[in-house]
């Protein structure tokens, strides 16, 4: 079984978008061409206002993903946590997918009795540790996360720590938004490792507006140009998704 | 800390409810909540007599996967790793299923609050046992991975440790499943999270630390300056030191090595030495051929007895055959 590439957008924020696409409606863009979106929401003190929340819960679900909302200082562990908990929700899609291959009815892992189902959990144990991995982090920088955004650095940092004790490869990118001319600006191109951030992020310049939407629509335009460059290269076997979705 | 309110009341039952599981249609009353995780609540509940441990979790994989561990532990013979495995099964709740399984009973006070009881001079005895335990568990192949007091029961009398959360066991040589920030190495910076017998032994060198600062501490500056400075503002912690730092460096190969190199620091207190493993090993064979001495006392009884009532047996016989 070869589940090609999972593809993540990890959405970080503190509130609600006020400019351009709606982003739930981005967010099952994403979905229907095979990149999941997680989002997590950051709190200070304060909780965050309804709205926001029901924002970040709609994003997530409608992005095939996960959403967790968590005050800053506990960011690290969440980053990772949400990111793996994602991987393990897509793997088991595809596994369910196989399943009803074999078993040729609707049936998926829960409707397996307990004693079968641990061995089809050790395949996607297995899948979550072998498996390629594409990360895109999205940064909220409007004028609100200034004082969070060394949290965030040290949360990324953590982050590929965590999943580059995998076998699979890993590759991360990271954009911001709102930019400086842009709604959306690349910050790091895609690479194996994040230290690089450490240099970048604390010359990054808060404020604005919060264009969410627009910003999942370029992070998604992201990947397939990267896919696509790909294929002029080799041919691989991420023609996986389309199938799937 | 966390707002995850919907997986909290999915799972949330009250005492007195009737959980019966689906497939093997055992019956359970719930009788309080003893605690809940970043997967799930376990509660305490009656199963015929006796009293076990119930874990519920709307995520299924999470149940599968602990499962997994619980299984493969009980195939290691006289073992007291993790607790034992009763049942796996699903029920529902609110017309929502909800995975559960129910294991042994584990009753007494965490790590931190039975040294608190009971006083400091039982960290030893304890971090002792522990090793011994997680030694065990590394030649098996698997990797604790989330150790902290808070999954560590004290039972007894007589005292004996037991880990109770194997969410974040894992098999050696993966990615750390579940891991707590204080007790991480990659936290601080002084090492990966890839699943190794030394990433368990840095976290037995956290816990060391958390029983001089029961209230943990947050990275400043990080790595070893900021771990070694507070162990030696701790007076309690300053007799462990040399072991902690070694084990925080990764440096013991095995639980083994750096069980042997705690009994010699205590034996030979102010001495500190780096590695004193091989001369701890060389206690070893002493003891053993101790043990084999016992055993061939023992052999040489039985030989004499044996050859003795044979003979006796076989004059009646003569005595018989002549009369």
């Amino acid at each position: 079984m070869n589940p090609g590439t999972l593809k993540q957008i990890l959405l970080i924020t503190d509130g609600c978008s006020n400019q351009g696409e709606d982003p739930v409606a981005m967010a099952a863009l994403a979905k229907e061409q095979g990149v999941t979106v997680n989002v997590i929401g950051v709190m200070e003190q304060d909780t965050i206002d309804e709205q926001g929340m029901k924002e970040i819960e709609g994003i997530a679900m409608s992005g095939g993903g996960v959403s967790q909302v968590v005050y800053a200082q506990s960011l690290s562990q969440t980053v990772q946590m949400v990111t793996r908990k994602a991987m393990t929700q897509t793997l088991q899609g595809v596994v369910n997918k196989e399943l009803q291959q074999i078993l040729g009815s609707t049936k998926t892992m829960e409707d397996l009795p307990p004693e079968q189902r641990g061995e089809v959990m050790e395949v996607v144990d297995e899948l979550g540790e072998n498996v390629k991995l594409e990360v895109l982090v999205l940064v909220d920088t409007s004028a609100s996360m200034k004082h969070k955004l060394p949290t965030v650095k040290e949360a990324l940092l953590d982050l590929s720590l965590s999943l580059n004790a995998r076998a699979g490869n890993n590759q991360f990118g990271v954009f911001v938004f709102p930019g400086k001319k842009k709604d959306v600006e690349k910050l790091l191109d895609w690479t194996p490792q994040l230290e690089s951030l450490t240099s970048i992020f604390p010359k990054l310049s808060t404020g604005g507006i919060t264009p969410t939407g627009p910003a999942i629509r370029e992070a998604l335009a992201y990947f397939k140009k990267k896919r696509s460059l790909r294929s002029l290269l080799s041919r691989d076997d991420e023609q996986f998704f389309e199938e799937s979705m | 800390m966390m707002m995850n309110s919907s997986l909290k009341n999915l799972c949330k039952v009250q005492p007195g409810t009737i959980i019966e599981g689906k497939w093997h249609k055992n019956r359970y009353t719930i009788i309080k909540e003893l605690g809940s995780g970043a997967n799930g609540i376990v509660y305490l509940a009656q199963f015929h007599n006796q009293r076990v441990a119930l874990k519920m979790s709307d995520n299924g994989m999470s149940i599968t996967s602990e499962v997994n561990v619980l299984k493969s532990f009980a195939k290691v013979q006289g073992s007291s790793l993790g607790p034992s495995l009763i049942d796996v099964d699903d029920c529902s709740v609110r017309r929502q299923t909800v995975s559960f399984y129910a294991m042994e009973y584990i009753a007494g006070p965490d790590l931190l609050t039975f040294i608190n009881q009971k006083g400091t001079g039982w960290i030893e005895v304890l971090m002792l046992q522990l090793l011994s335990d997680l030694h065990m568990l590394h030649e098996k192949g698997w990797v604790f991975g989330d150790l902290k007091p808070e999954n560590l029961i004290v039972m007894g009398p007589p005292p004996r440790i037991r880990c109770i959360d194997v969410g974040g066991t894992t098999i050696q040589g993966r990615a750390i499943k579940e891991f707590t920030e204080f007790y991480d190495r990659g936290y601080w910076g002084l090492g990966t999270r890839k699943a190794e017998p030394t990433y368990d032994l840095f976290a037995v060198a956290m816990i060391l630390i958390n029983t001089a600062y029961p209230k943990r501490f947050n990275k400043s500056t990080g790595g070893i300056t900021q771990l070694q400075e507070m162990i030696r503002r701790a007076k309690p912690l300053q007799k462990y030191e040399a072991v902690i730092v070694n084990a925080l460096h990764g440096r013991y190969q095995s639980a083994k090595e750096m069980r042997y190199d705690m009994i010699r620091n205590l034996n030979e207190p102010g001495k500190h030495t780096q590695s004193s493993y091989r001369k701890g090993s060389a206690k070893q064979p002493i003891q053993k051929s101790r043990q084999s001495q016992h055993k061939r006392k023992g052999g040489w009884l039985e030989t004499t007895l044996i050859v003795m009532v044979i003979s006796i047996l076989y004059m009646i016989y003569i005595y018989g055959q002549i009369g």
